[in-house]
């Protein structure tokens, strides 16, 4: 059986809806992994203790297990103990959760490099430590992160084909389901990795243009 | 006895990192509109003392008072910072490397203080912005970032930041110390220009030319203590101390050199 390419039409709509929701996926994990980055690199660095080690653990527990794993748990463990969470929305939360804990470490780095003037000069004109790291801090150590969390962005995109072991219907389960009732594998398959090169480009050329942006304001 | 508190009064200042007492004893008072020079090597805890005066560098013994506040209360942390946070609004400091926000225009530099702690609006912020950076003469340059400033031109930026909380008291780190000799000149202006108009101000200086043509009170600090103190004219020209005439004499040696 050699290759036909000309089953792809006919399935091409259920296809680029599925690109639409991986593109829908990302964005709504990559939102969730920025701000909760933000945040969890805050806390490392500057909250209580007693709030620091549990968010700490937290930390562990996502670097240390399975994002396959982690989707698995929020989607059919948490079922169990009566938080129904659509298939979607856990993906947000599972693919956002699971990289906000590696941007938190890349927005820790970059905080900390921010000169030690900066926060003195904010103190000194009366600001609170949260008003300074809110609003000359983290500004300018988000500024810094920009391209690393790109690549985080783009390693994102790719690992949100997991998504569909939950059936949220994305461009590699709608891949699966063409493929379904086509038997034909190797086309569908390619055309669906073209697809996610060609998302992964459009997020390389936004990036890109923030790139220039901020280096047009240092 | 003077019945009259001063405007700044440190007493029994103590400081100490590990072993090392940096601050021995220090005891200062400052009128208001008094302009106070601070001279000496580095390493004689001079910009500790400063540093202290807004707790960037908290004490390890004594007080400091600013009217009849004091400035390093002791209490419960959090009370703490809501307290130190409105004396520092009180207190403007200008640092030696100038410590502008880099990823804000000189404006928002400006106005970002005012507007998160005393509520005021876009318009009045801008106004305000606008009048303290025409007094420093950086007025033309209000939508410029940092970045795009000469070094003078950034120092000028950050007394107007410094400037908008209205503070009482100025503060300068060797606020000249890190320009280059022809940039110099415009800031000294500056704040020649905030001595005329009698604020407060304690300077840490390498540049006794400029202590000696604009403050009232000059000290000297060498290991920890203020080993002499006195007008200008006394302090430059005719130090009791032998460690004062040390110092004067070298540090002229090597702004000739």
């Amino acid at each position: 059986m050699g290759l036909d390419f000309s089953v792809i039409p006919k399935y091409l709509d259920i296809v680029l809806l599925g690109a639409l929701w991986t593109i829908a996926i990302t964005l709504g994990a990559a939102i969730v992994s920025f701000f909760g980055g933000i945040l969890l690199a805050v806390i490392a660095l500057y909250a209580h203790p007693v709030v620091r080690w549990p968010f700490r653990a937290f930390s562990f527990l996502f670097l240390g297990t399975p994002l396959l794993l982690q989707l698995f748990l929020i989607y059919f463990g948490l079922v169990q103990i009566g938080i129904d969470v659509p298939a979607f929305v856990a993906g947000v939360i599972g693919l956002g959760l699971h990289f906000a804990v590696y941007n938190s470490e890349l927005f820790q780095t970059s905080i900390l490099a921010v000169d030690k003037g900066q926060i003195e000069a904010a103190r000194t004109l009366g600001l609170s430590r949260m008003q300074a790291l809110r609003k000359v801090v983290v500004p300018q150590a988000v500024r810094d992160v920009i391209p690393p969390i790109g690549n985080n962005m783009i390693a994102l995109l790719k690992d949100s084909a997991l998504v569909s072991v939950i059936g949220v219907s994305e461009l590699t389960l709608s891949a699966q389901r063409a493929i379904g009732s086509t038997y034909r594998p190797f086309e569908f398959y390619v055309l669906v990795a073209a697809i996610y090169y060609i998302i992964n480009l459009g997020m390389e050329a936004v990036l890109r243009r923030v790139e220039r942006r901020i280096q047009a304001s240092k | 006895m003077n019945a009259q508190k001063p405007f700044i009064d440190i007493r029994h200042a103590k400081k100490s990192f590990g072993t090392l007492e940096v601050l021995k004893d220090i005891n200062l008072q400052v009128d208001r509109g008094q302009i106070v020079a601070i001279i000496g090597p580095s390493g004689s805890g001079k910009s500790t003392l400063l540093r202290a005066i807004n707790d960037l560098d908290p004490l390890s013994g004594g007080e400091i008072w600013l009217e009849d506040k004091q400035i390093n209360m002791d209490l419960p942390h959090r009370q703490y910072e809501r307290h130190i946070n409105e004396v520092r609004q009180e207190i403007g400091m200008v640092f030696q490397h100038f410590n502008l926000f880099p990823h804000l225009k000189v404006r928002e530099n400006v106005t970002l203080a005012p507007k998160m702690l005393k509520g005021l609006s876009d318009a009045e912020a801008n106004a305000l912005a606008e009048e303290q950076l025409t007094k420093v003469g950086m007025i033309e340059r209000i939508d410029y970032y940092p970045s795009q400033l000469s070094g003078g031109q950034k120092q000028r930026v950050a007394i107007a930041r410094a400037l908008a909380m209205k503070p009482k008291v100025m503060l300068f780190d060797e606020a000249t110390s890190a320009l280059d000799p022809e940039l110099v000149e415009e800031v000294n202006l500056v704040m020649k220009q905030l001595a005329e108009e009698h604020m407060t101000m304690i300077i840490v200086t390498h540049e006794m030319g400029f202590a000696e043509s604009v403050c009232d009170r000059v000290l000297f600090m060498d290991q920890g203590v203020v080993v002499e103190e006195g007008p200008p004219e006394v302090i430059f020209r005719n130090p009791k101390s032998e460690r004062t005439q040390n110092f004067l004499r070298k540090h002229l040696a090597g702004n000739q050199a």
